[in-house]
């Protein structure tokens, strides 16, 4: 029973980090049409621009988390800007390629300033763990489900409530009538981006402080496939339980059959759900015309 | 002035099908085919290993642009299919003992089936959720070879015999990289003139119809379904040659030449070639191969005044490697081929623009 419990808390644990990964995967989706196959090494850039700020510049923790925002949407809107931009119109295959050579870029960039190996970064999160039911949990990992949770509840309500949530999903529903209602497409673009790049930090900073800070971190961004494949590539609801369900996937596989098996379990999840239900639990069926 | 032919007007149908239609393309050719019959006795070892690098890639990214370029199916599955190719290879070769050319067409097949089931989601999907599918059979090909102690006998890498034909074996080092680059400039050469007539076949031309409009292709009659594993096949199918050729020509097979990055390279080939074009993705194999050679080239030349680009060769490497791809994607997105196409007009129509 106690295994079952941490297995679940770690399962938890990485789903909800995986969903925040995800979400600024669905929000870049959902905007702009553009598959992001660099949103792991956005992980892993914000993870290093916040341990630059509050290791290395020794700024207290507000700042760097600020510092760490700022550049993530300025990474984001220059991403746009400069590389999406003039992709508009291009073919699937160019705009996913595009992507590739952005997490190409970015991977390197980190390497060449950063070197390879693990950076220390001092543990934001209290390291201690309580028992509960039996079990001994780690706090931190409890404490990155909150902050995935607070974070993921903040997103869904300023898509419900705030003007720009609104017409981000204007945009997202018909391009062409937002235009029309006087929402600039461009804005909205860059806002996806920045956001996206935004909740990457978030994610990119909680597995550099449950694990460590290191090039391993963009491998999150593979993992987004199954979990919005699971959940719909247009649901913001979609990625906290496609989130939820590969984390723990991962984590049960992992720890009653075959550690191996655990990294390769989400992909095979991903092809059987691309045969049976394409659009995921709560992405929308597209019907094609000529 | 002499007079300069202002375009190639076709009259029949023979003549449009034709592959070459001026005499300077016939003169190009001849210009080329002097050129690869002198390459090995000019170029030492070293680069003569180059090129015989260039010769495999040569024949991957044909494989790779059937597929991407010509049916539109983008594959992220590459570098998963290659390996199909080597291990099958250096399995019927070394452990059941068939003749090496046997093994390789074994292999060929079998890479082929391997393409053709992994290619069922194609059937319902496209664009991106096919890119996705497909990256999801590279992760379980690698994983499924990197676990399967039978193949590797638990050692995780596999030796291969010195290449044979017919009683012909590859000489030891000195003539080595010579033997080879024959070997494989026939194989290639066959590659390209293959693919380059598979599309002037109904077969090839349903391939382009798929990919420029697959609901338009079915309502002219075209069997989508069918051709979208065909392609998927015959894509493989060359895949998983130069997949095998990878595993003879280096004498050993482990699954690390075969991951996710070999996908993405690939992929980066024919995008910098171009898409939808042989000569492109001979171009853009020849680019690829060379260019983390230059790299390294270059910042050796600039070691004393810039020390960091020698510290840092990997890293910058992959930074030339990813900034290469969006810039040809932004400037030129038809890559290679349509900068030789301009070039050639220019020079043409000069000293006029157009």
């Amino acid at each position: 029973m106690s295994t079952f419990l941490n297995q679940l808390i770690y399962g938890l644990a990485d789903g909800s980090i995986l969903a925040l990964a995800a979400l600024g995967f669905v929000l870049i989706y959902k905007a702009t049409g553009v598959i992001n196959f660099a949103q792991g090494e956005f992980l892993l850039v914000g993870a290093y621009t916040f341990y630059t700020a509050f290791v290395v510049l020794q700024l207290p923790l507000i700042a760097a988390a600020l510092v760490g925002v700022l550049v993530a949407i300025l990474i984001g809107v220059v991403v746009e800007r400069f590389i999406l931009r003039p992709m508009v119109g291009e073919n699937p295959i160019s705009i996913i390629m595009v992507t590739i050579g952005l997490s190409a870029l970015l991977n390197a960039l980190v390497q060449a300033f950063y070197g390879t190996s693990p950076k220390s970064q001092p543990k934001i999160l209290p390291t201690g763990s309580i028992d509960l039911l039996g079990a001994t949990v780690p706090i931190n990992r409890l404490l990155a489900i909150v902050i995935a949770a607070v974070v993921l509840t903040a997103f869904t309500i300023f898509f419900r409530r705030s003007r720009h949530g609104i017409a981000m999903r204007a945009v997202a529903d018909d391009q062409q009538a937002a235009m029309t209602m006087g929402i600039s497409v461009r804005r909205i673009f860059a806002l996806a981006w920045a956001l996206a790049a935004v909740s990457a930090l978030i994610a990119g900073v909680l597995v550099g402080d449950i694990s460590a800070v290191d090039q391993n971190i963009a491998a999150f961004g593979l993992l987004v496939f199954p979990v919005v494949i699971l959940g719909g590539l247009d649901s913001v609801p979609g990625t906290i339980v496609g989130g939820l369900v590969i984390g723990l996937l991962q984590q049960f596989t992992g720890g009653y059959l075959d550690p191996g098996l655990a990294t390769v379990i989400p992909y095979i999840a991903l092809v059987l759900i691309l045969l049976v239900r394409p659009y995921g639990i709560f992405g929308e069926t597209r019907i094609e015309r000529v | 002035m002499a007079a300069t032919a202002t375009g190639i007007h076709h009259r029949t149908y023979v003549s449009e099908l034709r592959l070459r239609a001026t005499r300077s393309e016939y003169f190009r050719l001849g210009l080329l085919t002097v050129l690869l019959l002198v390459l090995p006795f000019v170029l030492d070892n070293y680069w003569l290993s180059q090129v015989n690098l260039i010769l495999i890639a040569v024949i991957g990214a044909v494989g790779l642009n059937i597929l991407v370029g010509y049916t539109g199916q983008i594959s992220l599955g590459q570098g998963g299919f290659m390996a199909v190719g080597a291990y099958s290879s250096a399995i019927f070769a070394d452990r059941i003992g068939l003749p090496t050319p046997l093994a390789i067409i074994g292999a060929v097949l079998l890479s082929a089936a391997v393409g053709t089931f992994f290619g069922l989601p194609g059937l319902r999907l496209k664009g991106l959720y096919l890119a996705i599918a497909t990256l999801a059979s590279q992760m379980i090909i690698e994983f499924v070879i990197r676990r399967w102690t039978w193949l590797t006998e638990g050692q995780g890498y596999l030796n291969v015999d010195r290449f044979e034909v017919f009683g012909f074996k590859v000489g030891a080092r000195a003539v080595f990289e010579q033997q080879w680059y024959w070997i494989l400039l026939i194989l290639a050469a066959l590659t390209v003139i293959s693919a380059r007539n598979l599309f002037r076949t109904g077969l090839g031309r349903s391939f382009m119809a798929v990919r420029d409009q697959d609901i338009a292709a079915e309502a002219i009659g075209v069997n989508v379904a069918r051709v979208k594993l065909t392609a998927f096949a015959i894509s493989s199918g060359f895949v998983g040659l130069a997949g095998a050729l990878t595993a003879h020509y280096s004498e050993v097979v482990s699954w690390e030449k075969f991951t996710l990055d070999v996908s993405i390279l690939y992929l980066a080939m024919i995008i910098v070639g171009g898409l939808g074009s042989i000569a492109g993705a001979v171009y853009g194999a020849i680019f690829m191969t060379l260019l983390p050679e230059v790299i390294r080239q270059v910042a050796n030349a600039m070691s004393s005044s810039v020390p960091f680009l020698t510290d840092q060769l990997p890293a910058v490497r992959n930074a030339t490697f990813g900034l290469v791809i969006i810039l040809f994607l932004i400037i030129e997105p038809r890559g290679l081929d349509r900068i030789w196409q301009r070039m050639k007009e220019y020079i043409r129509f000069w000293p006029f623009r157009y």
